[in-house]
């Protein structure tokens, strides 16, 4: 595998981000240098052995279901100038 | 005279009680101590903002009202928290953090500026903040550590009196370490995450930044505990920290981790704490090298999880709900408008860490190289929990230092990511593992700044790291030392007082 700029860029569009080609350049350089240091994970032996996504002993963590209030639909607005009544504007979707 | 915003606070809840001092001499003396200060720490972020909702004059006095400083990325009601990212320009949370919430129901005023820090936690050095660097008040060249650099050096220059920082990989204790303050990580699950802007949640934790361990067990104890609106918090008791303060070692069985003392830690650093560790055994510890044979996959182990889980938390970040908007000009781009907007938004509004964070964790979680990194980073960081699992069965808890260099000048590792993760390289381990561990000071380099000894232990094992960390702090002078701050030049000095 090579992280070259396609790469990169492929991910960037993936992760919704957008570079300039400076950025595209030396993000491109950097990340190569990283991942080179994180291959080292090849050399761990890790037939076996399995994943630790949470280091807790918890699971089905639930809580009964009785209905709360929440927030307000005009709190949950307030930070935003781009609303209209109880809606967020975003730009035209369907043409 | 001793500037009141320079003592711990249980001296200041002592003086307080006594009526020694009054809740208004005491805040005139931190806001002045930053007026006076902070042009050059930059330690607070926003101090020009009309505050706030939050303001420590609001309160009513006791005895325990001592301000609590709280790093940018803790929400507070209707109060700017912007994790010192452009993208979150202007959000004011609409609710507390649970650990804010505590502290308010203690009677803990909030102090009313927030702490600089590195863009949404990444880094090591607090120099991708939005708002600049924080520096070292030891050396005013130098960093003060990362993430949670403005609390450490607020802490360190009496800008605060004491302050929650939050740790992934290390973002409370290098700092404190780097400023030469006391520092805690509780146990993944003591302390609850609500109202904490998420970076990687399997990992993240608020904790204390103190002058000293007694400060640090009291403001623990304070923010402890099972959260309902957190289901990673564990139901059990919280221990009275405080208890925990007692200057007794004797046949506590300590391990020194053979991995930490190797290439890379600064013979400077290495000697100072190997002189706290002889000190620990003169005190009645029982002291052996141990092997934590993992350690060298820690930062990588690392940077594919803390990414992966950053690059899922983030996406939250689109110009949509709050902050930063960015609209592209119309006719520019062939995708749906809504794509151009999240592209142009989030191209804007983060930094060139963040961006390179954000990209790094995606790649790893991307098809095609999912199993390669992520997975088979899950996999090594089991490994790294049970190194720890195996060493805890015989030892009580593990000394090391707390990162291997004192703290580099601004801008050294600023063009070179790389070497700036390897300076996490002992402090993350206790995050892929979920266990606590601490950071008090330990003695002082020749150039006069500050080096931080490490203490981890076992899940919820937090009374034992304090009474470690209490037993040496009792008989050493280091956390009374203070950094000498050049007061301004009295021309300027003029001016303030107008």
């Amino acid at each position: 595998m090579t992280i070259d700029k396609e790469l990169v860029n492929y991910v960037a569009h993936l992760a919704r981000i957008e570079l300039n080609p400076q950025e595209l350049e030396k993000l491109s350089n950097q990340l190569r240098v990283i991942l080179d240091f994180i291959n080292k994970l090849n050399t761990a032996k890790i037939e076996d052995i399995p994943t630790t996504s949470y280091v807790l002993d918890l699971s089905n963590v639930t809580r009964p279901d009785i209905p709360k209030v929440s927030l307000s639909a005009q709190e949950a607005l307030d930070n935003t100038k781009f609303k209209e009544g109880n809606f967020f504007i975003v730009p035209k979707i369907i043409e | 005279m001793i500037e009141p915003c320079t003592l711990t606070a249980h001296e200041l809840m002592r003086r307080l009680i006594n009526k020694e001092l009054s809740f208004a001499e005491l805040l005139t003396s931190l806001k002045n101590r930053i007026r006076l200060f902070d042009n050059k720490i930059n330690a607070y972020v926003r101090k020009n903002d009309v505050c706030s909702a939050a303001s420590a004059a609001e309160i009513s006095p006791s005895g325990l009202s001592i301000p609590v400083s709280l790093k940018d990325n803790i929400c507070t009601k209707g109060n700017n928290t912007e994790c010192c990212s452009k993208i979150l320009a202007g959000f004011k949370p609409p609710y507390d953090a649970t650990v804010v919430a505590k502290l308010k129901a203690h009677g803990l005023p909030i102090f009313e500026y927030k702490l600089n820090m590195d863009e949404f936690a990444f880094g090591s050095s607090t120099e991708n903040s939005c708002f600049g660097p924080t520096r070292n008040p030891w050396d005013l060249e130098r960093v003060a550590g990362g993430s949670s650099g403005g609390a450490a050096a607020a802490v360190a220059s009496g800008e605060a009196i004491w302050a929650l920082g939050s740790d992934t990989g290390g973002s409370i204790r290098q700092p404190a370490s780097f400023c030469g303050v006391v520092g805690l990580k509780p146990t993944y699950g003591r302390v609850s995450r609500y109202g904490l802007i998420a970076f990687a949640s399997s990992l993240d934790q608020i904790g204390p930044i103190t002058k000293d361990v007694r400060d640090c067990a009291f403001l623990l104890k304070l923010i402890s505990g099972y959260d309902p609106l957190d289901s990673t918090t564990k139901d059990i008791p919280v221990p009275d920290y405080t208890q925990s303060l007692d200057p007794w070692v004797k046949d506590i069985k300590i391990g020194i981790p053979k991995e930490y003392f190797v290439k890379g830690l600064d013979p400077e650093v290495k000697d100072i704490v190997e002189e706290a560790i002889e000190f620990l055994k003169k005190l009645g510890a029982k002291v052996k090298e141990v092997s934590l044979p993992h350690t060298e996959y820690a930062v990588a182990v690392y940077y594919i999880i803390a990414t992966a889980e950053a690059s899922s938390n983030l996406a939250r970040f689109d110009g949509v709900q709050y902050g930063l908007r960015s609209l592209p000009k119309e006719g520019h781009s062939h995708e749906p408008r809504t794509v151009a907007m999240y592209k142009k938004t989030r191209g804007d509004g983060f930094g060139e860490e963040a961006k390179r964070r954000i990209l790094l964790g995606t790649f790893a979680l991307s098809h095609g190289y999912y199993d390669a990194y992520y997975l088979r980073a899950l996999k090594v960081r089991t490994l790294i929990k049970k190194d720890f699992d195996r060493v805890f069965e015989e030892f009580d808890c593990i000394v090391t230092p707390t990162s291997p260099t004192v703290a580099f000048y601004i801008g050294e590792r600023a063009q070179d990511p790389l070497s700036m993760y390897l300076s996490d390289v002992y402090t993350i381990s206790a995050n892929l593992a979920g266990i606590p561990a601490i950071s008090l000071p330990c003695g002082f380099t020749k150039k006069g700044l500050p080096v931080g000894l490490q203490i981890i232990s076992r899940p919820f094992n937090e009374e034992l790291l304090l009474r470690v960390a209490f037993s040496y702090e009792d008989n050493t002078p280091w956390h009374t030392m203070q950094p000498y701050l050049k007061p301004p030049q009295e021309d300027f000095l003029g001016e303030l007082r107008g």
